[in-house]
């Protein structure tokens, strides 16, 4: 079984009418990257609060590193760092006086904040600007800075919240790498707010999908995936658009749910893996000119933006 | 108690603080103009416009001054020509008041770029995940604001001494600032003052939106000071020992009762949904 390092049990909280998270269970192993997902004001920063202690629920337990945020805030802070939407860095500071001004807060001992401080500013490629002040920072750089600053005590459990937004893409490309590395390389626990799901597809072992403070769904792609659309997808790609009557006898062969048919490509949705030899059988009897044939991925938008569907009770 | 954490606090509030020169011009102009410039020009420009010969003129238009002022105070002015006690009047009495306003505005002008200023800033969300408690980080801002102003203060009242006794030595012929009255003030007065401007700003930063919107309003707290100002000149209160002494009792009181309600102001729940 594997160690949780942050459990909820219906965590809720209100501001006045506002449920701004609503019976949220989370559980989140040990060195795991978690994808929290979900539109602006959907409560994603809120339970960040939550799970630091900065925010107390109005209902619900939580542990964190086996603590609970709300008596031991000090002593869960001491081992979590958080990268906040805006970088909110000391402009008027340098870099490397804003890392030590950290270090210090979070007490890391003397001679070990120096080493770290170096190290830090090596790793982020800001050594050769330590110096400068923070206001002459590109935005990227900031962003970095921001991030390095969050690892100043090297916390066990990294919460960022929207790391790459209003980033250009070379420097979201950089964080992006930076956040690979230290869940890949340091195997740190990584929980991640985002709404750019190319970025959660790349780094996230698991997702949650929030809406309106609403846990609506957890798990892999995969899973989400399989219980979205209950069967196995397969794409074919064909020489030239099928005749409706070929369709038709597509539909008919046993195990094909669903076929949609975009010009040469089609999309058929199987009860079950096993179903794939009979529809190519049928396609060839059929009369089609078979290119290629290829289980159907999804991508962990088309997941999203389904799941977020669902929650206002549309389908596709 | 994390003093390092504490102490990290304060060096920060200031070092941002006096990178702001909204902050840094009035910490310097207004003590140079209030206690080195005004006293200087208001001491010694008489001698040069009209020079004051022994006699009544200045006991008559200081009248309700002279008239209630209680005895342990007129034996400063016994035997003195109009010239002598212009010097003693000034000195002793007419910027006292003006003593007060230095603690005030230095340590609402830093609290109001520490707590306010910080707010607009956006940097305050960042503090908060730290493992500093809220009373570790309400101590280092407080302390970041109060220490300059005592010294400030206290550098201020070093350099009106010296400028107040050099009217001393060439008027009276001899050194004879400060007083009683005066070493209260700046010991016991200045810091009450000082916690006042703070408690204050604190308050006023809680709903401010940014550093300048705090130290305008923070400016209403100048007001009591006028009226001790005019207190004293329409003879109704004057800077003796006991005065001064009561004077700060009440500050301090004041302070005890706006840093309590301050202090309930600046839970982390309170401060993130102010954000």
């Amino acid at each position: 079984m594997p160690e949780w390092v942050i459990e909820t049990r219906r965590l809720t909280r209100h501001f006045g009418a506002l449920v701004a998270v609503h019976d949220v269970n989370l559980q989140i192993a040990r060195g795991e990257v978690f994808g929290f997902l979900g539109p602006n004001g959907a409560g994603k920063t809120t339970t960040v609060r939550l799970l630091n202690g900065v925010l107390n629920p109005t209902a619900g337990e939580i542990r964190v590193l086996g603590l609970d945020p709300i008596s031991q805030g000090p002593a869960v802070r001491r081992r979590t760092g958080v990268l906040t939407e805006s970088p909110a860095l000391y402009e008027p500071l340098s870099a490397r006086d804003n890392l030590f001004l950290f270090g210090e807060l979070y007490d890391v001992p003397p001679d070990v904040l120096r080493r770290r401080v170096e190290e830090l500013l090596a790793m982020f490629e800001l050594s050769a600007r330590a110096d400068d002040k923070v206001a002459s920072y590109s935005k990227g750089m900031k962003q970095r800075l921001a991030l390095a600053r969050a690892l100043i005590h090297a916390p066990d459990i990294l919460f960022l919240d929207e790391p790459t937004a209003g980033l250009d893409p070379e420097a979201a490309r950089q964080v992006t790498e930076l956040i690979e590395h230290l869940s890949q390389e340091e195997r740190r626990t990584i929980f991640l707010c985002t709404h750019n799901l190319v970025e959660a597809e790349r780094l996230c072992d698991r997702v949650g999908v929030i809406n309106r403070g609403e846990l609506i769904a957890v798990g892999t792609p995969e899973e989400l995936a399989q219980r979205i659309w209950h069967g196995h997808g397969i794409s074919v790609r064909l020489g030239r658009p099928l005749s409706a009557e070929a369709v038709a006898s597509l539909v008919r062969v046993e195990g094909v749910a669903q076929v949609e048919v975009d010009d040469t490509e089609l999309h058929i949705l199987l009860d079950e893996e096993g179903r794939t030899p009979a529809v190519v059988r049928a396609l060839v009897e059929a009369g089609a000119e078979i290119y290629a044939v290829k289980p159907r991925e999804h991508s962990l938008e088309d997941i999203y933006f389904q799941l977020q569907a669902d929650a206002r009770g549309g389908s596709t | 108690m994390n003093t390092r954490a504490v102490r990290a606090v304060v060096r920060k509030d200031l070092r941002i603080a006096l990178r702001n020169k909204g902050v840094v011009l009035p910490i310097i102009i207004v003590p140079l103009i209030m206690m080195i410039v005004m006293p200087a020009v208001m001491i010694f420009l008489p001698f040069y416009l009209e020079p004051m010969d022994a006699g009544e003129e200045l006991r008559q238009e200081m009248g309700a001054f002279f008239a209630n002022m209680p005895a342990e105070l007129s034996v400063l002015f016994a035997g003195l020509n109009d010239q002598q006690a212009w010097l003693m009047l000034s000195s002793m009495f007419m910027f006292a008041p003006f003593f007060l306003i230095i603690p005030l505005m230095v340590s609402s002008v830093i609290g109001a770029d520490s707590f306010a200023g910080e707010k607009e800033r956006k940097t305050l969300e960042a503090l908060l995940y730290t493992p500093i408690t809220t009373a570790e980080l309400f101590i280092g801002k407080v302390l970041a604001a109060f220490l300059p102003a005592i010294t400030v203060s206290w550098v201020c009242f070093v350099l009106y001494s010296v400028v107040v006794n050099i009217g001393g030595v060439m008027v009276l012929g001899r050194i004879f600032f400060p007083n009683l009255a005066w070493l209260v003030l700046i010991l016991w007065v200045v810091p009450a003052a000082a916690a006042l401007g703070i408690g204050f700003i604190v308050l006023v930063s809680a709903k401010a939106k940014s550093f300048q919107d705090a130290y305008q309003i923070s400016g209403l707290v100048v007001i009591p000071i006028i009226l001790l100002l005019f207190g004293q000149m329409g003879g109704v209160l004057y800077f003796s020992t006991p005065t001064v002494a009561l004077i700060g009792l009440v500050i301090w009181v004041l302070d005890v009762v706006l840093l309590t309600i301050a202090v309930r102001t600046f839970g982390r729940g309170e401060i993130i949904a102010r954000l």
